[in-house]
């Protein structure tokens, strides 16, 4: 079909085509916004009850520790937006990091690349083992990750064993990775920063980025248009898994001592970040700066609470209590957004 | 251009298609017509390669080709408009177009600009003004059906075929979905196009082909067929005999329905049923039939009108009040709504009647076998043992069940949708039978059912529904297949001959 069509009429919507548009994105970016402005609002009403939360040093803690969700996060989202979740991100990440800083003892003069590819090789191949029972076996990745989440911890303690990685066997330089700072920020804050940065512009500008979406927004649908989603889902769960050994040996780095349950329990902050940061938990749409800013947050709150003297058992009544509210806003969202664009595109006339 | 020679397909033991058979021209608008059942839709879904052909053959441009997947259809240039698009939701119009095939810039990175302008070409030569960057959410189906053509167009298809587009559209939708037809038509397409309102097919179509019972019936030019010709190469069964009995009177009226409306389903619909009454409502797929007895029943909410039983009026949106009030539904789909299917035959048919069963806030066993036992002898109920999972019995068994289950409430007002439905001839007549009887006992029943012959049989009066209204009401004496069908297309057929 080369020749142009008859145009008839002229244009037969007679609503603003930019409005909708306009207002989408002005929701989404309100979405973002929203979770800056709690994480501001919530350092404000911190320092000014004790002045000291805003020193460098525990800027640098918070970072770090953020550091660490918002790099599992970046994996994370790769998974959730396509409709899918990896559970056992707590569970390489302990593996990895016994098994890369452990790699100090056993080598010695091992160049720190090395072992950050040991970690990552780790983790690659937890992820292979995920994607392909999800992508081949086609089992829901919720009951998959979440047997995979005890074996590979299985696989850990039993490797592990009473022992643990001491701080005082590893390389002061790989030491230094969790210590050295630009400008007040830690260094590997920044190399994450850059991580992630890389993965949202992958996720916006490459086909296979936005095939991820597709799947997550309509798997039918995704079918029909012939994108391949078994290999599509398979190499999220691979990403996923290798970013999560990848941190395994960043947390080795920062912690110094690493024994067998190293990175318990991160899986659902991880999924928590994630879905905080405005990533809809069935797919579709969000983030992964949104996940990082997620990660952030949480990671605020936890130091928050510990420096104003409140009870641990407070961070996690109040993260969920956050996970509940960004539910209902995005579930809110969609509906108010459905029926504001239905509005604005009068049917047909 | 195209062409569907002789193709054949059963789902087990159902013939769904048994002589399909249609060829397409470029640059002309072809029309498929027939009763629901017909195989219209077995042959849409074997252009679009989701199923394959028992037997017969696609030829394109002469050459045999064999659709394997929706992927090959697609290669080899055919474009699916369903009735509903399947979309994706949270991406753009412009990705919903291209998923999959996105115009590339260096690097192998989407060029979003570049996809934006295609696709604003693309719908600018269609006539329509639609935001490329806006997500798809929230769209009217009838600017989701534009994303799918502007698809097919960025996908160089030849041959568009359109299930029922304009079913969920309003007129100025229509209007505008044609003026892009005629578009695609004056650039060389080549258009099939299913729809069940007459009217749209001879101002669109240049073709006409009719099917009956999954067979080719005829194609002719549209200047050589009158309305008439079609309705009756549709129905083409000779007229069934009613052997019903005139039963000489009926009481009271029992079930007073209101200006009843539920937004976007049905508007302003009027009737009663009388005591010892059968009103059928007729009407194609699609009409609002079942939504208006899901209404009655306060499954769904209304959003305007009132529905009284025997004096008492119904709360909206609850079975409950409805089951209070003595009324009884067989819905549908019997295997999700009408059985729960795991459960045993016995506990199934004492489901709706466990209030009346339980002694002290207990139901025995006992109970409940022998009261499911006396209501299997009534009906006939052909039965291993009480104690199997419903699932194991045959359609026509699961639906005296379903039918059991309700009449041991003795219900005032009995509402059956689609009552014999995939069922075999001699349960469907024993079904019959039991209808009547239940109207001879004095229920009120209010039976759809889109198998005209049995309307036409078992009906004191037909009421026809079209596009969410009650569009004619025929007593069971006047009404012919004819004025039915054309009443429920939009073609008052009588008045043209």
């Amino acid at each position: 079909m080369t020749v142009p069509l008859a145009k008839p009429g002229g244009g037969l919507t007679a609503s603003s085509a930019e409005n909708p548009k306009r207002l989408a994105d002005a929701i989404f970016r309100a979405r973002e916004f929203g979770i800056v402005a709690v994480l501001v609002g919530f350092v404000a009403v911190t320092t000014t009850i004790q002045h000291r939360f805003l020193e460098a040093q525990n800027i640098k803690f918070i970072f770090l520790d953020a550091t660490i969700f918002a790099l599992l996060a970046l994996g994370e989202t790769m998974v959730v937006v396509s409709r899918n979740v990896d559970l056992s991100v707590g569970s390489v990440l302990g593996l990895s990091a016994y098994l890369s800083a452990s790699l100090f003892g056993h080598v010695h003069g091992i160049p720190i690349p090395v072992v950050f590819l040991a970690g990552l090789g780790i983790g690659t191949a937890c992820g292979v083992v995920n994607g392909a029972i999800i992508a081949v076996g086609r089992v829901p990745s919720l009951v998959v990750t979440l047997a995979t989440l005890y074996i590979i911890r299985g696989v850990d303690v039993l490797i592990v064993g009473g022992n643990q990685v001491v701080v005082s066997s590893l390389p002061d330089s790989f030491i230094a990775i969790g210590q050295s700072t630009l400008l007040g920020v830690p260094d590997v804050t920044l190399v994450v920063a850059a991580l992630i940065g890389a993965g949202a512009y992958y996720l916006r500008t490459f086909r296979s980025g936005r095939e991820l979406y597709a799947i997550g927004s309509n798997p039918d649908a995704a079918r029909l248009a012939g994108i391949p989603t078994a290999r599509r889902i398979f190499t999220s769960f691979v990403l996923s898994g290798a970013i999560a050994g990848i941190a395994g040996v960043v947390w080795a780095a920062y912690y110094g001592t690493v024994d067998s349950t190293a990175g318990t329990g991160y899986e659902l902050t991880v999924v928590s970040a994630v879905v905080v940061g405005g990533v809809a938990i069935f797919g579709g749409s969000g983030s992964v700066i949104g996940a990082a800013f997620g990660a952030l947050l949480l990671e605020t709150i936890n130091t928050a609470l510990y420096v104003l003297g409140i009870s641990a058992f407070w961070d996690q009544a109040i993260a969920g209590f956050l996970l509940i509210c960004a539910i209902t806003l995005d579930h809110g969202i969609t509906v108010m957004l459905t029926s504001a664009l239905r509005r604005r595109s009068p049917r047909g006339a | 251009m195209l062409s569907l020679h002789a193709a054949r397909k059963s789902f087990g033991a159902v013939r769904a298609l048994v002589d399909g058979s249609i060829d397409l021209y470029p640059g002309e608008v072809h029309a498929l017509l027939g009763e629901n059942g017909a195989g219209k839709s077995t042959m849409v879904k074997i252009l679009a390669g989701v199923h394959r052909p028992d037997g017969g053959e696609v030829l394109i441009d002469g050459r045999p080709v064999v659709l394997s997947d929706p992927a090959a259809a697609r290669d080899a240039g055919i474009a699916i408009i369903y009735q509903e698009p399947n979309l994706f939701p949270d991406l753009s119009v412009a990705e919903n177009v291209f998923m999959g095939r996105q115009p590339l810039r260096s690097g192998r990175r989407i060029d979003t600009s570049a996809m934006h302008d295609q696709v604003e070409a693309v719908l600018e030569r269609l006539g329509v003004r639609l935001d490329p960057g806006r997500i798809s959410r929230g769209l009217s189906i009838a600017d989701q059906q534009i994303v799918e053509i502007a698809k097919a167009l960025t996908l160089r298809a030849r041959v568009i075929v359109m299930d029922e587009p304009t079913a969920a559209l309003s007129a100025v939708e229509v209007d505008r979905l044609f003026r892009v037809v005629s578009a695609l038509r004056a650039d060389g397409a080549a258009v099939m196009f299913i729809s069940h309102r007459l009217e749209e097919v001879f101002s669109l179509c240049q073709r006409v082909t009719v099917m009956r019972d999954g067979r080719h019936v005829v194609t002719k030019s549209i200047g050589e067929l009158t309305v008439d010709e079609i309705v009756r190469a549709m129905v083409g069964r000779e007229l069934v005999q009613r052997d019903v009995v005139t039963r000489a009177e009926t009481g009271k009226t029992v079930l007073r329905v209101e200006r009843l409306s539920r937004e976007g389903a049905f508007t302003d619909v009027t009737f009663e049923v009388r005591a010892g009454e059968i009103v059928a409502l007729a009407g194609l797929v699609g009409a609002g039939r079942s939504e208006v007895a899901c209404t009655i029943f306060g499954i769904d909410r209304r959003d305007a009108g009132s529905v009284t039983v025997a004096g008492r009026v119904l709360k909206s949106g609850s079975p409950n009040d409805a089951m209070a009030a003595g009324v009884g539904f067989v819905p549908e789909d019997r295997r999700q709504q009408g059985l729960v299917m795991s459960m045993s035959i016995e506990r199934n048919i004492a489901l709706a009647s466990l209030g009346r069963l339980r002694r002290h806030g207990i139901v025995l066993r006992a109970v409940e076998r022998s009261f499911a036992a006396d209501w299997g002898a009534r009906l006939h109920l052909k039965y291993g043992r009480l104690s199997n999972a419903a699932s194991t019995l045959s359609g026509g068994n699961q639906q005296k069940v379903v039918l059991a289950k309700w009449l041991s409430r003795e219900p005032q007002v009995l509402i059956v949708d689609e009552p014999t439905r995939g069922i075999d001839i001699g349960t469907k007549a024993e079904v019959h039978r039991l209808l009547v009887e239940l109207a001879d006992s004095g229920v009120a029943i209010l039976m759809i059912s889109s198998e005209l012959p049995e309307v036409l049989r078992l009906a004191d009066r037909i009421l026809v529904m079209r596009e969410g209204r009650l569009v004619a009401d025929f007593t069971g004496a006047e009404a012919t297949e004819e004025l039915v069908v054309g009443a429920a297309t939009g073609q008052p057929s009588g008045a043209r001959r």
